[in-house]
């Protein structure tokens, strides 16, 4: 049975579709079987961050409304075998995703792959809320800054009373929290909130730390997914977070100041 | 930096100031979380009878209502009267 895991914040920029295309990427890595689903309908962007943009033909829309089966509108990543993307609809009517519809879709991938990432738009909208609603577990990703903090919160609210496991009564959907864009350095001069500072607030528990980097930037800028520029140190914490979504303890590294000169030449970043 | 900058710039920062603001709201947020839909009904309610004798101002009234046990809810209900008026 695949395990269905939504890339979620509340609030727009923080680095869904970055982190849903490296989560993805990194879990597919380790072979299993993956499906990047985009739930931004109208917005479509994570088959630029993927680098499959001209290979679009259909899209998610398309299969629900039986247009096109998953087999056409799925795109098979070059780079990792295992790995695939489902692309939203550039349609402007926000409602097109249906519950029944999303289930059927989520449902026949389920047959077949073995991790189901859902992006999820910003805003707590219906786009939203049908990508957190079929979930298991959860990635919240959050900014350390209090708009995306007190945003992240909201979204949590919604994990614990708006999805299936909680109107069916069964265990929540375990929740994770990612911080990203962290500046050690700033944390360090008392100008951003600490990594504990919004463990504490948010009270979930801590999947990764991902550095504020230029690799980002670079990476989204060639279309792909950072987690395998694995020299960058945002690479190396998007690994570092899947492995330990997969299970693994990993220490968390990233969180200090680096010691400039040549450790910073040898790690990059 | 130096070390004086650090002592320096831990004693007032923006980021104890943030981490402050968004403990007292989201604790707010979350007690609004899982309370009744009705509760911002009953506010409104409540603040209109208050009205029909004295005259304050939305934010004079209060209404919260807290889980103490699972049998026992309290409602707790708030209203500051200005000082002039009678």
């Amino acid at each position: 049975m695949a395990k269905i895991i939504v890339v979620t914040s509340g609030k727009g920029g923080v680095g869904k579709t970055t982190s849903s295309a490296a989560i993805g990427t990194g879990i597919a890595m380790r072979g299993f079987k993956t499906v990047i689903i985009d739930f931004d309908i109208g917005l479509r962007n994570l088959d630029l961050i993927m680098g499959c943009e001209r290979r679009v033909v259909y899209d998610f829309v398309n299969v629900i409304n039986g247009e096109a089966n998953l087999k056409q509108a799925m795109i098979k990543d070059k780079r990792i075998d295992t790995l695939f993307i489902l692309p939203a609809s550039q349609t402007r009517d926000k409602d097109a995703l249906s519950k029944e519809g999303v289930e059927r879709i989520l449902n026949e991938l389920a047959q077949e792959f073995d991790y189901i990432i859902c992006d999820s738009p910003a805003g707590i909208e219906s786009g939203a809320m049908m990508a957190l609603y079929f979930a298991d577990e959860a990635v919240v990703v959050t900014n350390p800054e209090v708009s995306s903090v007190r945003d992240s919160d909201r979204i949590l609210g919604m994990l614990s009373s708006k999805s299936r496991r909680a109107e069916q009564g069964l265990p929540g959907i375990k929740e994770h929290l990612l911080l990203t864009r962290y500046n050690p350095e700033r944390v360090l001069k008392g100008e951003m909130l600490s990594v504990e500072d919004v463990g504490e607030i948010l009270a979930i528990k801590l999947l990764g730390v991902i550095p504020e980097s230029q690799a980002v930037l670079n990476a989204s800028n060639s279309g792909t997914p950072v987690i395998l520029d694995e020299d960058s140190d945002a690479g190396q914490a998007y690994l570092d977070t899947v492995a330990r979504l997969l299970g693994e303890e990993v220490p968390f590294r990233f969180l200090n100041v680096e010691k400039k000169g040549l450790l910073k030449r040898i790690f990059g970043g | 930096m130096s070390l004086l900058d650090y002592f320096r710039s831990t004693k007032k920062n923006t980021a104890s100031t943030a981490k402050e603001r968004l403990q007292i709201i989201v604790a707010h947020e979350r007690n609004r979380r899982n309370s009744p839909d009705y509760l911002p009904q009953l506010e409104r309610d409540i603040l209109a009878v208050i009205r029909k004798y004295v005259d304050i101002a939305d934010d004079q009234v209060s209404v919260s209502l807290e889980k103490s046990s699972d049998e026992l809810s309290v409602l707790e209900l708030n209203v500051t009267f200005p000082d002039d008026k009678k």
